[in-house]
C-alpha cells in the first residue's frame, strides 16, 4: 500500500479488498489463546489524539499491541492546543523520536494531510474534522460483507448528521466505490451540498430511505458539534429520523443495524433496536480490531521507502 | 528443467512417510498434522488420509501461516507486504504429538517461524517436522524428521513443488537461475 | 534630464491613443507624446525592443501592507517593492492594521513610511468605523484631508445597514467611495471555503455565494437610496454580479473589482494538486467554475470595473496550520500582471487596452486619484509591459516579505519589463535584458 492512510478517497478497490481480506486473517489470532504475533516487534507507533475517542483510541491501542508494536498514547487537549504549540510543531517533536507510525485524530479536516507533509512517519487517520474515518468505513465494510457476503448490489441507507460526519464520507466513498446502491437521509439541514455526484441518493424521508434496505447505517447526532440549530428537539429528531422498530421492518427481513457509536438512544436510535437482533453494532467494535491490524500491517510494508 | 519427483514418486514417498510415522509413533493417538501454508497443508492433509486409510483412526489437521512470524517481513525498503492467509486449526494443540509439515526445508528459518507460531497456540506434547524435500543450506539448527527426498542443490537453484490441490499436477522439478 | 521612449506601443485608452507612439519623459514628468518624435540635444533616445506595451502606471486598489502592526508579514516598505516589480505604479492599501487606520496620524504614518521607501505610490484608505468595530463612524474628513481616498471596513462589511447608509451619505460630501467586503456574517458563519461538493467531500465548512451577495444587494440598494458611491471590493461570486449589473442598470453608483485569483483559480485548488493547500484559502473562497466563468464574462463585457490583487501576505508559519485554523488570504502583487495576460489577453477574453482601462484607468478614477492616463505635464507614472515574456514564478524570489501565494512553479506568458514612477525608474526586469531607461 501506498504511504499513509488519509482517506478511503485514496483507495482503490482491490486496496479495499486486500485491507478486508488481510483482517479476516487477523481476526483469528484474536481468537487464540495467546493474542499476539511478533509482527510488529520493534516498531513504534503513536497515538496522537486531540479529540477525545476511547473507542477509536482503545481499539487501536489493541491491534498494535497483538501485531508487538511499541504504543504510545499522546493526548491533547484542545484547549492546550490553543496556547500551546502547532500540529507542525508537535509533529516535528514527535518526529525527532522517530516513530514509524503516527495515528491521528483531529478535529480539523485535512489535520492528516498536513502532518504527512511534514513527517516521514506514516500516518493513519483515525478521523479528520469532518473529512474521513477510513478505518472506521473499512470495519463496517467488513461487519456488512461478513453477514451479506457481497456488498455489490447491497441497498445501504445512512441516517442521520450527515453534514458533521467524517463516516459518512468515508462509507459513501468505500461503499459506491464497491458497488453499493447508497441512500443517505436525514434532515436538509444535516445534508452537505453537492453529495449526488458522489453516486448516492439523498432522501428527507426515513420511510422511504429504508424501503426494502439490505442495511441500516445509523450516525451519532453529534450534540458537540450544532453550532447552530439544525432541527427544532431532539425529541422532533427522533420523531422524524429516529429508527424504530416499525422503520425498521420496512427494510429486507434479513437488515442488519450498524452504529459507529457512541449511540444516542432515543436520538437516532430506539433502544429496541439498538439492541435488536439485527443489532451487529457490537460486532463493529471487534472488527474494528482486525481491521485495524490489517491497515497497520499492510501499511508497515516498505518501512523505510522514499 | 530436471524433474526430480514424478506423482508417481510423490505419491509413493508420501504413503512411506506415513507408515514410518505409525511405525515410530506407535499408533495416532494424539496426533496431530499441521500443514504449514500454503503447500505444506495439501501435503499434511495426504498424509491424514494415508494415515486413516492404514490405521481406520482419524488424525486432525490444521494449517498454520507464517508470514506474521517472518523474519525478513520489515526488511524489505519498499513494496507491499506479503498477503497474509487464515490460520486454521480447529483443535486444540495443548499436550499433542504435533506433526509440522511443509514441502521444502532450506534454510530452516520458515520453520523457526512456524515453532513460534504454534507455541503461541498452546503447548503440544512434542513437534516433529515432516518435509517432502530437503534441499540443504541451512542457515538455522533445524533438522526433519521426516523427509521424502534429500535434493542436493546449489543456493543458486530453486525447488519448485506443484501439488495438484494447488496447481493442477503433482511434479517436484529444480529450477536454474 | 530628458528620456525619449521610442519603439513601444503605447496603450492609453483614457486619451484613445494606441499604437506606435512615442513619449518623451522629461524629469519627473511626461513631456509629449507623439509619433515619431525628434529628440532635442539634451534628450536620450530609448530604442525599446519590438512587443513592448508602455501603459499609464497600474494601480492596486486592494492591497493589504500590514504595517502599522504586522511587520513580520509585510512592511510598507516590502509592499511597495513587490508593488513596483509587479509593475504597479501606485497601490491603495487597506486599514486593517494594527491599529486601523482610522485617524488622520495613522494615515500620516503610512505615507511617511511610503515617502521613506520611494517606491510606488501609496494611497491610504481609512476605516468606515473607529476601529472597524462597525459602531461611530471614523474620523472621515481628517482622514481625507490627511490624504485618504476611500474608505472600508475591510475584512469585514459595514456592520449594519444603518452605519453603511450613513457613512454613504456622509464620505459622500467629500467624494470618496464605500470600498465594501461584501459578507452576511450569519451566513458565512465559520466556513473557510465555497460551499459545493468540493467543501463537502473534503469536510470544510462551506460558504455560499449569497453570503455576498447579500450584502452587495443591501449596498447597492443604500448606494441608490443615499446617491453614494459603494465599490465592491474582491466580487467572487457570480450572483453579486448579477446584483452589480441591476444596480448599474438603474443607476444606483456601484463599481466592482474582481482578483485574478478568483478569475484563474477555482475550488478543486482545494483538493488538487495539494490537498488543504492553506495557500488557496482566502475570503471570499475560490468559487466553483461557473463563477470563474461569469467574472470572465464581467470583465470582457464592460460589468467588471477594475482587477485588484487582494494582496494579503501572512508569514510561512501562520499558514502551516490546519485548514480550519490558517488566516484567509494570498499575496497577488507580483504576480497579478502575468496572470492577466496569460489568461485574459492571450485567450482573447480582453484586449490590451481594456487591460489597462482595469488596471490602470478605472482604479484612478474610482479612488478620485492621479494616473490612469498619459498625459503631457502629469507625473511620468509609466508601467512597460511585456506581454510575451515567458515567467515561471518563483515565490522564494519575490519581493514581497511573505511567500504565501498558489501560483509558485506556474509558468505564464506576459510580465513586466518596467516600472517608472515620477520619471525614476523603480523596477527593471532583469529578464528583459537592459532596456536603457
Amino acid at each position: 500500500m501506498r504511504k499513509d492512510l488519509l482517506g478511503i478517497g485514496d483507495l482503490s478497490a482491490e486496496e479495499i479488498y486486500l485491507v478486508l481480506d488481510t483482517a479476516e486473517a487477523m481476526r483469528e489470532i484474536g481468537q487464540r489463546p495467546i493474542k499476539k504475533v511478533p509482527t510488529l516487534r520493534g516498531r513504534t507507533v503513536v497515538n496522537l489524539f486531540y479529540e477525545p475517542s476511547t473507542r477509536t483510541r482503545t481499539s487501536f491501542e489493541i491491534a498494535e499491541k497483538r501485531l508487538s508494536a511499541d504504543t504510545l498514547n499522546i493526548a491533547v487537549a484542545a484547549s492546550s492546543v490553543l496556547k500551546g504549540e502547532t500540529l507542525a510543531d508537535t509533529a516535528r517533536n514527535i518526529e525527532a523520536m522517530a516513530p514509524d507510525v503516527i495515528v491521528l485524530r483531529h478535529e480539523a479536516s485535512g489535520a492528516g494531510h498536513l502532518l504527512s507533509r511534514i513527517c516521514r512517519s506514516r500516518i493513519i487517520n483515525a478521523g479528520d474534522g469532518m473529512h474521513e474515518h477510513p478505518t472506521q468505513a473499512l470495519l463496517d465494510a467488513f461487519t456488512i460483507r461478513e453477514h451479506k457476503k457481497r456488498i455489490e448490489g447491497l441497498k445501504v441507507v445512512i441516517v442521520g448528521d450527515l453534514l458533521h460526519s467524517r463516516v459518512l464520507r468515508s462509507n459513501v466513498l468505500l461503499l459506491t466505490k464497491l458497488g453499493a446502491d447508497v441512500w443517505i437521509c436525514g434532515p436538509a439541514t444535516l445534508i452537505p451540498p453537492g453529495m449526488a455526484p458522489l453516486g448516492v441518493r439523498v432522501s428527507t424521508s426515513v420511510d422511504e430511505a429504508v424501503a426494502g434496505a439490505d442495511v441500516i447505517m445509523l450516525l451519532r447526532i453529534q450534540h458537540e458539534r450544532m453550532h447552530g440549530a439544525f432541527f427544532p428537539s431532539v425529541r422532533e429528531y427522533f420523531n422524524t429520523f429516529g429508527m424504530t422498530a416499525a422503520r425498521v421492518a420496512r427494510a429486507r427481513p434479513d437488515v442488519i443495524i450498524m452504529h459507529p457509536g457512541p449511540m444516542n438512544r432515543g436520538v437516532e436510535i430506539a433502544s429496541e433496536v439498538a439492541d435488536g437482533p439485527y443489532s451487529v453494532i457490537l460486532e463493529q467494535v471487534a472488527n474494528g480490531v482486525s481491521v485495524r491490524m490489517s491497515v497497520l500491517y499492510l501499511l508497515a510494508g516498505g518501512q523505510d521507502g522514499d | 528443467m530436471p524433474v526430480v519427483m514424478d506423482a508417481d514418486r510423490i505419491n509413493r514417498t508420501l504413503t512411506r512417510i506415513a507408515h514410518e510415522i505409525l511405525e515410530r509413533k506407535g499408533g495416532v493417538e494424539d496426533l496431530a498434522l499441521i500443514g504449514i501454508r500454503t503447500r505444506g497443508v495439501p501435503i499434511a492433509r495426504r498424509l491424514a488420509q494415508t494415515i486413516q486409510s492404514i490405521q481406520h483412526a482419524e488424525v486432525p489437521t490444521g494449517a498454520l501461516d507464517i508470514t506474521l512470524y517472518r523474519d525478513d517481513l520489515m526488511r524489505h525498503a519498499v513494496g507491499p507486504q506479503p498477503v497474509i492467509h487464515r490460520t486454521e486449526i480447529p483443535f486444540s494443540i495443548d499436550d499433542k504429538r504435533i506433526l509440522l509439515v511443509d514441502d521444502v526445508l532450506y534454510t530452516g528459518r520458515t520453520v523457526r517461524a512456524a515453532l513460534d507460531a504454534l507455541i503461541d497456540f498452546g503447548r503440544p506434547k512434542s513437534i516433529q517436522l515432516v518435509v517432502l524435500v530437503d534441499r540443504g543450506h541451512r542457515e538455522l539448527p533445524i533438522k526433519a524428521d521426516y523427509v521424502g527426498r534429500n535434493v542436493p542443490t546449489s543456493s543458486a537453484q530453486s525447488v519448485q513443488v506443484h501439488l495438484a490441490e494447488i496447481d493442477g499436477r503433482d511434479e517436484v522439478e529444480i529450477q536454474e537461475p | 534630464m530628458k528620456r525619449l521612449l521610442k519603439g513601444g506601443t503605447l496603450v492609453d485608452p483614457a486619451n484613445g491613443r494606441t499604437g506606435p507612439f512615442d513619449i518623451l519623459i522629461d524629469g519627473d514628468r511626461i513631456g509629449r507624446v507623439g509619433r515619431s518624435l525628434a529628440a532635442g540635444a539634451d534628450t536620450a533616445v530609448v530604442e525599446l525592443p519590438g512587443g513592448l506595451l508602455v501603459c499609464p502606471g497600474l494601480i492596486d486598489m486592494h492591497v493589504h501592507l500590514r504595517e502599522p502592526g504586522q511587520e513580520h508579514k509585510e512592511t510598507v516598505a516590502t509592499g511597495t517593492a513587490a508593488a513596483v516589480a509587479g509593475g504597479f505604479t501606485a497601490v491603495a492599501c487597506m486599514p486593517n492594521t494594527d491599529p486601523v487606520i482610522d485617524n488622520a496620524s495613522i494615515v500620516g504614518y503610512v505615507l511617511r513610511k511610503a515617502a521613506d521607501a520611494n517606491l510606488a505610490r501609496v494611497y491610504p484608505i481609512g476605516a468606515v468605523s473607529r476601529g472597524q468595530k462597525g459602531e461611530q463612524l471614523a474620523d472621515i474628513a481628517e482622514m481625507r484631508q490627511a490624504g485618504c481616498v476611500a474608505l472600508t471596513d475591510d475584512g469585514r462589511p459595514v456592520a449594519t445597514s444603518m452605519l453603511m447608509r450613513r457613512a454613504l451619505e456622509y464620505a459622500g460630501m467629500f467624494g470618496m467611495p464605500i470600498i465594501e467586503h461584501c459578507e452576511d456574517p450569519s451566513l458565512k458563519g465559520d466556513g473557510v471555503a465555497h460551499e459545493g461538493p468540493t467543501a463537502s467531500s473534503l469536510g470544510l465548512r462551506g460558504i455560499p455565494g449569497e453570503a455576498e451577495s447579500i450584502m452587495a444587494l443591501r449596498d447597492i440598494s443604500l448606494a441608490g437610496l443615499t446617491g453614494g458611491a459603494v465599490h465592491i471590493a474582491h466580487m467572487s461570486a457570480r450572483q453579486t454580479l448579477d446584483a452589480v449589473r441591476w444596480g448599474k442598470a438603474r443607476g444606483a453608483r456601484v463599481t466592482c473589482e474582481v482578483t485574478p485569483h478568483h478569475f484563474v483559480l477555482t475550488d478543486a485548488q482545494l483538493a488538487e494538486p495539494v490537498p488543504y493547500d492553506t495557500n488557496v484559502k482566502m475570503n471570499p473562497p475560490l468559487r466553483q467554475v461557473e463563477d470563474r466563468d461569469a467574472m470572465l464574462g464581467g470583465l470582457a463585457d464592460g460589468s467588471i470595473d477594475a482587477i485588484a490583487t487582494d494582496h494579503a501576505p501572512h508569514h510561512a508559519d501562520e499558514k502551516l496550520v490546519e485548514f480550519d485554523r490558517a488566516p484567509f488570504g494570498i499575496i497577488g502583487l507580483e504576480t497579478a500582471v502575468s496572470l492577466c495576460f496569460d489568461r485574459l489577453v492571450h485567450p482573447g477574453v480582453i484586449s490590451t487596452s481594456r487591460l489597462v482601462e482595469l488596471l490602470s484607468v478605472n482604479p484612478a478614477r474610482l479612488l478620485g486619484v492621479p494616473g490612469g492616463a498619459l498625459v503631457e505635464g502629469a507625473p511620468a507614472d509609466i508601467s512597460i509591459l511585456a506581454p510575451d515574456l515567458p515567467v515561471t514564478v518563483s515565490a522564494a524570489r519575490m519581493r514581497s516579505r511573505s511567500r504565501n501565494t498558489p501560483f509558485d512553479g506556474w509558468t505564464l506568458r506576459g510580465g513586466v519589463a518596467a516600472t517608472i514612477v515620477g520619471g525614476r525608474t523603480v523596477y527593471l526586469n532583469p529578464a528583459c535584458g537592459d532596456l536603457g531607461i
